[in-house]
């Protein structure tokens, strides 16, 4: 066979499939095109900079309805991330316990660690959310007999009522201690100095509540009214809900990835951590968790795109994330291809950011091979 | 960092071995006792409230008004469960999605002994899912039609869950050869759609279908609310599945395609007859934990209006005359799902340990 030929009979099928499937994207998209056409949907972004004049319950950026669409979709991302990284954080400090009481000997331990990731695990989340927003929306007390199981906090069928502890004075000085305390912690667990980076972080803590303390503390605590609580810090029922329901759902995970990481590490790594005279407790921190560590970075990495995934389904409960907004905006406006392509956009963006990432840390934790 | 040891270390005892008895295990040192000490305070505290609320104060029989201000409302269960499992499927008809529940079952239960993986059982189940969803229409088979958007409840989760892995399987293991191809075109078709649809959350998914797939076809041609949701289910499920596949495709050693090639087999027969059927079965188990994610996932598809386990429970509970027993409702759908899923689960780890493959 010539050399030609061999070439011609490798490039013809590609070139075959690429032009059935541009020809098949054409179609639908002249379907599409048609289809706008039909319904008198002018295609464009123009429409981002118009008011979005629907209210969003809450968000963690300031936001009213005179407000462009644009900034209503940022506003909705920033619920979503907000979510996501308290969610992340959260659920990755409990998976270590649970997972811890999975391993141990403790019968009671072991039976309801065991318990608790079978059950969350095998259910769908839906199902966890729903009934959680049941719970804190039928379950509790109205506000006049708000259930109070510590001074200064309130449960009520109306959200979670705080007390908050405001700074005397200017809390300038501590702001700057604090993100001067984030960024060492950054750059020193980006160079894979783990343990500096936590005694940082250790420190930052110790001298921002110093530094509060000697400021003076303002307490603020939420006081019913004729109808309704006031003052202090406020949980919507929505925000409840699904902050628990997806705490509790991603720890079962995070807890089986940490199991898993600990359980492969080799069983010798534990013999001879005993052998040197290192006690159990040592053995597991010094030796056994830094290598699991390894095992469980890529696990982790698509937990965390789980965890953007799974928030999406705050909106079954009416907390107002990205798809929420993006449905809203779609409804308003008509304009379904600009919306889905902004949803699409944004989380392929943030997947791969959180890939990035953690790719990047795991390259800078990875064992060096030799 | 090192350092040179001046004084010998404290010699520990030497480990044990032996797995501590059950009251060593609760009581052996300070933290293990603690530890039974606050749990059993907790259970003392937590589980008398939970027995007057689920059986004292718990309503049997009755109607709404003897709900009112008791504990849990099971005679709202027993007055409502029928139409969370078949929604509103005529009456007179719920013996159809019976037995195509059964049908299901039935195939389910006759295939998880490996001696019955076979061509007869695939084709059962083909036949199965064609026989299930004549009977569910009706109107082939001579009986009152009954339209896809009156099917509802348990057979809705089960026939998602069965028709997108169906469909999703055979798409999985092409995307999984196309993402291993040495030709470009097919390597970067293949990669794009998985990552695509990795990467979008399936409710995202479940929106998009609903919008564009009236969009995208050409005008007069509808298609009903369960198929576009099959077709997010649909697309998920090829693209996690071709995931899967393509593991086991990587731990078939490459010298198992060289030599069927070597025999004269063409690369079609040497994947269908050496190599698929060895990364197939290598990835079993993952496969059924992929089903479990399927079968949760078919939750979701209440965001699109489908009238599924879930959805037909929420309908329930808006119902005026009761007082919405949000957490019976929810308990008990949870322990639908839980039962399939776990099952599911149990199995995977037991064809796990029996497959006999040797890991690390």
């Amino acid at each position: 066979m010539a050399r030609g030929g061999a070439r011609w009979r490798w490039w013809l099928p590609q070139i075959g499939l690429l032009a059935m499937v541009v020809a098949g994207l054409a179609w639908l998209a002249a379907n599409v095109a048609d289809n706008l056409a039909r319904r008198g949907i002018a295609t464009g972004l123009s429409f981002l900079d118009r008011a979005a004049r629907f209210p969003i319950s809450e968000s963690i950026l300031p936001y009213s309805p005179v407000d462009s669409f644009a900034w209503a979709i940022i506003v909705g991302l920033g619920n979503t991330l907000f979510l996501s990284v308290l969610v992340a954080a959260i659920s990755t400090l409990l998976g270590l316990p649970i997972a811890l009481a999975r391993r141990s000997d403790h019968a009671l331990a072991k039976a309801l660690g065991g318990g608790f990731v079978d059950l969350i695990r095998n259910t769908p989340l839906v199902v966890q959310l729903l009934f959680w927003y049941g719970a804190v929306t039928i379950g509790l007390p109205p506000s006049a007999e708000a259930w109070q199981p510590m001074a200064g906090i309130f449960f009520t069928d109306r959200g979670l009522y705080l007390t908050t502890f405001g700074l005397v004075g200017s809390a300038l000085p501590m702001l700057l201690a604090v993100a001067a305390g984030l960024v060492a912690t950054a750059i020193l667990a980006w160079r894979g100095k783990l343990r500096q980076a936590s005694i940082t972080t250790l420190a930052t803590v110790m001298i921002s509540v110093v530094m509060a303390c000697a400021l003076g503390l303002q307490r603020d605590t939420p006081v019913l009214g004729r109808f309704n609580f006031s003052g202090g810090l406020t949980l919507t029922p929505e925000f409840v809900a699904v902050l628990l329901g997806l705490v509790l759902y991603a720890s079962a995970f995070a807890a089986e990835i940490i199991r898993g990481g600990i359980d492969a590490v080799a069983k010798g790594q534990w013999e001879a951590g005993r052998a040197i005279g290192l006690s159990e407790r040592q053995t597991l921190r010094l030796i056994v968790m830094p290598q699991a560590l390894r095992i469980m970075m890529p696990p982790m990495t698509s937990q965390f795109v789980n965890i953007l995934k799974n928030s999406t389904l705050a909106l079954v409960v009416g907390y107002p994330e990205l798809n929420f907004v993006t449905a809203t905006t779609i409804n308003q406006t008509g304009q379904a291809l600009e919306g889905i392509a902004i949803l699409m956009i944004a989380f392929l963006m943030l997947s791969g950011l959180i890939s990035l990432l953690m790719n990047r840390l795991n390259a800078r934790i990875a064992l060096v091979e030799r | 960092m090192s350092y040179v040891r001046t004084a010998p270390e404290a010699i520990l005892p030497a480990p044990v071995v032996a797995r501590p008895s059950l009251a060593a295990s609760l009581f052996g040192d300070a933290a293990s006792s603690l530890a039974t000490v606050f749990i059993t305070l907790v259970a003392l505290a937590a589980l008398p409230h939970l027995f007057a609320w689920a059986v004292t104060n718990g309503v049997w029989v009755g109607d709404g008004e003897a709900c009112r201000d008791a504990g849990a409302c099971w005679a709202f269960l027993r007055a409502k469960t029928p139409f969370i499992l078949f929604g509103i499927y005529p009456e007179d008809e719920r013996w159809r999605p019976m037995v195509a529940v059964g049908i299901f079952v039935v195939l389910t239960i006759w295939s998880l002994p490996r001696k019955h993986w076979t061509r007869a059982t695939l084709f059962g189940w083909i036949a199965g899912i064609v026989a299930a969803l004549l009977l569910m229409g009706g109107k082939t088979i001579g009986l009152t039609e009954v339209p896809t958007s009156a099917w509802g409840g348990l057979p809705i989760t089960i026939l998602l869950t069965v028709l997108s892995l169906a469909l999703g399987f055979p798409a999985a293991v092409l995307l999984a050869l196309g993402r291993r191809s040495p030709h470009p075109a097919l390597r970067w078709l293949s990669t794009g759609f998985i990552e695509l649809v990795r990467g979008l959350p399936l409710l995202s998914m479940l929106f998009v279908a609903s919008i564009m797939v009236p969009l995208l076809l050409p005008d007069g041609v509808t298609i009903d609310n369960l198929f576009r949701a099959l077709v997010a289910l649909t697309f998920s499920a090829a693209a996690y599945l071709a995931e899967v596949v393509r593991g086991g495709l990587q731990g078939v050693p490459r010298g198992q395609e060289e030599a069927a090639r070597a025999l004269g087999l063409s690369w079609a027969q040497a994947m269908r007859l050496v190599v698929l059927p060895q990364a197939i079965r290598n990835v079993i188990p993952p496969l059924t934990n992929t089903v479990v994610v399927i079968v949760k996932n078919t939750s979701l598809v209440l965001v699109v209006g489908l009238f599924d386990l879930l959805s037909a429970g929420r309908v329930a509970l808006s119902d005026p005359d009761w007082p919405a027993p949000y957490a019976e409702t929810y308990l008990m759908i949870a322990l639908i799902y839980f039962t399939i899923c776990y099952a599911f689960a149990r199995y995977a780890l037991h064809l796990e340990r029996t497959l006999g493959q040797v890991r690390r």
